[in-house]
């Protein structure tokens, strides 16, 4: 039969299709016995895997991070607060290609090029799953730009968080500090577990000292999450293994900081490059903590551009120096309170005693002349009158007959040589020379000599001593206190975030500054008076204040801030001009404020920082009506719950 | 007591509105059984979606309007005498063929294939006319046939299948290029193709895979084999949607994590999970049970199917009734073999179950087909 002429054989061809569909079926059984083996595999044999593999895909544990506790001064009015912002954040693992995407945020706007290698690294700190934030604070437009264009940006999310605000810009910031964004030291100072979801840390002044109280706990949610690693909320899926811990807020910090006191410092001084620092002297708390000119913070919680930072750190004012806390400057006149005290102390000198001033003071058999700032001299001079006019060849004498060593051990019970220890970082030394001090400080023999001359310029504070603001004010408190000194301190209570409840915190005392006869006190005391009554160097102090103010004036040769940087020529002249200086307290007889103000080129102490120690006082004595005319406050925003003393 | 007083009247109502249905079905040359079980398999399919599409009622909604769209198709085919379409075939196949030149020269560009005609009102597939339209074309060329086929008709309907598939493949839309051949191929061995032709075009084949590999696949068709092979290669870019079926099947276990409680195809881990990979969806919220129940009541169609072709009074109707049965059988191995691991990924949906009308109204038709060969079939033998 040959293929060609066949003819169509119904029968044969049905029962071959017959065969052919019972072969079909066996291979489908086949085949759906493979399906089955496999899925078999998949889901008996190899379960408790799949089931483990699924269960970690769906749940992400997603850092809370904490409210940071607010400033508030010493009345509750808030200095810094938390705000919402939306931040730019970049988390490692969802990334396919971080240098990519950051190219990308670059070429869209959102990130300056000269961020990149920073940002880069700050990534690179942070755990694969932390997010880190790119941008701080976008703006409107910003977040619209980047909406458009998110699905380019895996791994990169818009979230909103709490940002820092300090309403009163750079009012109060040297004593603040800020916050800025953690860095890659920062991962080396805290527990990088405890800062998942953080991104702003106290990088100086009390948010920097008080980052742990501030802080809070973070807390922490579990999500669900798709693959994508965004957050989904369905409802058909139960979830009840969920967990969220809610993060507890830093505790909020009472400052011992009045802040109208801070703004009228703050304003008086102007454009000058000063500072102020007041004290209570019955417990140590500082009023008004001023380095000026000062800057603002908000910038910092927001992120400098490299520019910014540049023009703020190569600013020629040094805006970013705290002068208050870290500017150390001879203290000039204003030691000699502090000196004739000592000389009481030791008996060199009795209070009583005259010495005829003619402009200048020698070593006897000494042809070298030391200068009284009164070229004409003062004439006959008891302590009163030396202290009251600043009398330099009184001292001269007086310090010569105390002694280097003598005056040394002296003065450092008010604190001079040293740290006063406040509650804040980067307090720099002052310096009071003495003889084992020299030996020390140099390396050539030759110069390891103590001089006479030496001496005696160290009792007009001159030549090698040293103090800042700070540590001035403290001496004059401790002085006004007659011997009674506080660790000066920037926060008084802390408010629980938990409670609620107000801790205050006890002042701390120092050891008293002991003198013999109590009189001593007084005889110092009147003097101080005297400077600021006619007669004295700083008559406008006093003038027409219905409280009684004790003070003294100082000048002091350029030394310290700026020494070594290269000055704009036209300027020269105007920085190499002497520092004003005036230490006061008020009222003389119930002391409730001490101040130490430092004008840098300001010349004269009784003309320049008299009357901004004389704002600061009737900012702070005289009733508020007649103050509020001047620096309106705003009621306090958070009454504490718990008692405050006042 | 009570079941011999209401037993008889119950009885004999259930039987009348038995009989009723039945005499409607026949009017309708509907086939109860296939109709059933086809129902079945779309039921299951809804339900899924519902929770693989998360809930959006709006796609359960459109989807069941599909599911009654395809059932008008159905009865609409099943009208049609065999006869016609015996007649028709060729046409149909021709019009396929133009279609998909109009494709290749002006087709809509979707997803980075050219696979849309936009006729203004409608945008659709050609190509899915060609599932049925080659089988068809094949069985209507065989019909007239001495069978087994010589090898000069094996040529011709060799060429029928191919013209198609590689147009198709062109596209390029491997998936549904494989079912197309698979319906005319499936033609070719139902109507009885020698042994030695099958292991010679088995030799062939196996020739023409290097070829193949480096001159027709496109890169991401290589690379979903290859993937395929090793899908750890590339957990989150080609390898992703395997290892995330296969995570969503495995940890589904026995008896599932319960209706919408997959947290794999909530969480939307699983890509495609209410088209392509919705088996994964059954397997992870019904588990194996589920997976045996879909099999079980595909096989239902199958069976049924299988049935109506041997039932086939003529070459046509019984080669075309065979190889749309099975077609439909290879489209379910298929994607779920697919979807399990057990074969690479292509874009071959779920029949009756996946999202979308298109393989739905096709398929709905070639049960239409089925139904129309199984209730004309005369009583007596020619």
């Amino acid at each position: 039969m040959t293929r060609n002429s066949r003819l169509k054989d119904h029968h044969a061809e049905q029962r071959m299709f017959g065969r052919r569909v019972v072969a079909a079926s066996f291979v489908i059984m086949v085949l759906l016995g493979a399906l089955f083996a496999r899925l078999f595999y998949l889901q008996v044999v190899k379960y408790d895997y799949f089931s483990e593999l699924s269960q970690g895909n769906r749940i992400r544990i997603e850092p809370i991070p904490p409210p940071r506790g607010l400033l508030l001064d010493r009345a509750g009015e808030p200095l810094a607060l938390n705000r919402p912002a939306y931040q730019l954040e970049l988390t490692r693992e969802q990334t396919p290609d971080v240098d990519d995407t950051l190219a990308r945020l670059v070429a869209l706007g959102l990130l300056p090029a000269e961020d990149v290698v920073r940002t880069r690294r700050a990534i690179m700190a942070r755990r694969a799953f932390d997010a880190v934030p790119v941008r701080l604070q976008l703006a409107e437009e910003e977040l619209a730009r980047f909406a458009v264009h998110r699905p380019d940006f895996p791994g990169v999310e818009i979230r909103p968080r709490l940002t820092r605000l300090y309403p009163h810009a750079g009012v109060g910031v040297h004593a603040l500090g800020y916050v800025a964004a953690i860095s890659e030291q920062d991962q080396e100072r805290i527990d990088v577990s405890k800062y998942a979801g953080t991104t702003l840390i106290g990088k100086l002044g009390i948010e920097r000292n008080y980052e742990e109280l501030l802080h809070g706990e973070t807390g922490y949610q579990q999500l669900l999450v798709n693959a994508q690693g965004r957050r989904v909320d369905r409802v058909g899926v139960t979830a009840p293994d969920l967990q969220r811990k809610e993060p507890i807020a830093g505790n909020d910090l009472y400052l011992t900081i009045d802040h109208r006191l801070q703004q009228v410092a703050e304003t008086a001084l102007g454009t000058q490059r000063a500072a102020v620092v007041a004290i209570d002297p019955r417990n140590g708390d500082v009023l008004a903590f001023v380095s000026t000119p000062t800057f603002d913070p908000n910038g910092f919680a927001r992120g400098l551009t490299v520019p910014e930072y540049r023009a703020l750190a190569d600013n020629l004012d040094k805006p970013l120096i705290d002068r208050a806390l870290r500017g150390v400057y001879p203290p000039g006149s204003t030691i000699k309170p502090f000196v004739a005290l000592a000389a009481l102390q030791y008996g060199v000198m009795a209070a009583e005693d005259t010495h005829y001033c003619r402009g200048v003071w020698q070593f006897p058999n000494s042809s070298r002349k030391f200068r009284d700032w009164k070229k004409q001299g003062h004439g006959t001079v008891d302590m009163h009158k030396a202290i009251a006019q600043s009398c330099d060849t009184y001292f001269y004498g007086v310090s010569d007959k105390i002694g280097i060593d003598r005056l040394h051990d002296f003065l450092v019970r008010f604190g001079f040589n040293g740290k006063t220890g406040i509650d804040v970082l980067g307090e720099r030394s002052g310096l009071v020379p003495s003889q084992a001090w020299k030996k020390k400080a140099f390396k050539k023999k030759e110069l390891q000599v103590w001089f006479p001359g030496e001496t005696v310029i160290a009792g007009i504070g001159q030549g090698y001593m040293l103090t800042t603001p700070l540590q001035l004010a403290h001496a004059t408190a401790t002085l006004a206190m007659r011997g009674k000194g506080f660790q000066p301190r920037l926060v008084r209570a802390v408010r629980d975030s938990r409670t609620g409840a107000v801790a205050t915190l006890p002042p701390h005392p120092l050891p008293d500054v002991k003198v013999d006869d109590p009189r001593h006190w007084d005889t110092i005391i009147n003097g101080m008076i005297g400077v600021v009554n006619p007669g004295g160097t700083a008559v406008r102090v006093q003038a027409g204040a219905p409280y009684k103010v004790a003070g003294k004036t100082g000048t002091a040769q350029v030394f310290s801030i700026g020494q070594n940087e290269k000055y704009n020529e036209s300027q020269v002249s105007e920085r190499l001009r002497d520092h004003a200086l005036f230490i006061a307290f008020a009222p003389v007889d119930d002391p409730k404020i001490a101040i130490a103000v430092l004008v840098e080129n300001g010349r004269h102490g009784g003309s320049t920082a008299g009357p901004i120690a004389r704002a600061v006082f009737d900012a702070y004595l005289l009733p508020r009506e007649a103050a509020q005319a001047a620096v309106p406050t705003t009621p306090p925003a958070a009454p504490p719950a718990g008692g405050m003393d006042e | 007591m009570r079941t011999e007083i209401a037993g008889p009247g119950h009885s004999s109502r259930a039987q009348r509105t038995f009989t009723l249905t039945g005499r409607l079905l026949d009017a309708l040359h509907i086939d109860g059984p296939l109709l059933l079980s086809v129902l079945a398999v779309c039921a299951v399919g809804l339900i899924v979606l519902y929770s693989a599409a998360g809930e959006d009622v709006r796609i359960f909604l459109g989807q069941a309007a599909r599911v009654g769209l395809g059932l008008g198709v159905l009865t609409i085919v099943a009208q049609i005498p065999p006869r016609v379409m015996r007649i028709g075939a060729p046409f149909l196949y021709g019009l396929g063929l133009l279609l998909l030149i109009a494709v290749a020269l002006v087709g809509d560009v979707a997803m980075g294939a050219q696979r849309w005609l936009d006729l203004g009102f409608i945008r659709f597939q050609p190509s899915e006319i060609m599932k049925i339209a080659v089988p068809l074309c094949c069985a209507w060329y065989l019909h007239q046939r001495p069978l087994p086929p010589d090898f000069t008709t094996l040529v011709i309907v060799a060429l029928i299948v191919l013209v198609p598939t590689l147009l198709i493949a062109e596209q390029p839309d491997l998936g549904t290029a494989l079912l197309v051949t698979a319906g005319g191929g499936l033609v070719i061995l139902l109507a009885g193709l020698q042994l030695r032709y099958i292991l010679g075009l088995g030799a062939v084949i196996a020739a023409a895979i290097p070829v193949v590999w480096k001159f027709l696949l496109h890169d991401y068709q290589r690379q979903r084999v290859l993937t395929f092979l090793n899908p750890q290669n590339d957990p989150l870019g080609a390898g992703y949607h395997t290892i995330q079926s296969q995570i969503a099947i495995g940890s589904g276990g026995i008896f599932g994590k319960g209706f919408m409680n997959g947290s794999q195809a909530q969480l939307e881990f699983l890509p495609e999970r209410s088209t392509d990979f919705i088996f994964a969806v059954i397997g992870e919220e019904w588990g194996l049970v589920g997976c045996i129940v879909l099999m079980a009541l595909y096989l239902l169609v199958i069976g049924r199917g299988l049935y109506i072709a041997t039932q086939a009074q003529d070459s046509f109707t019984r080669l075309t009734a065979g190889s749309l049965t099975l077609l439909f059988s290879v489209y379910a191995f298929v994607n779920s073999g697919m979807v399990a691991g057990l074969l690479p990924v292509v874009g071959v949906p779920l029949p009756l179950v996946s999202y979308g009308g298109t393989s739905l109204v096709t398929l709905m038709a070639g049960f239409g087909i089925l139904m129309a060969v199984h209730s004309r079939r005369k009583l007596v033998s020619t």
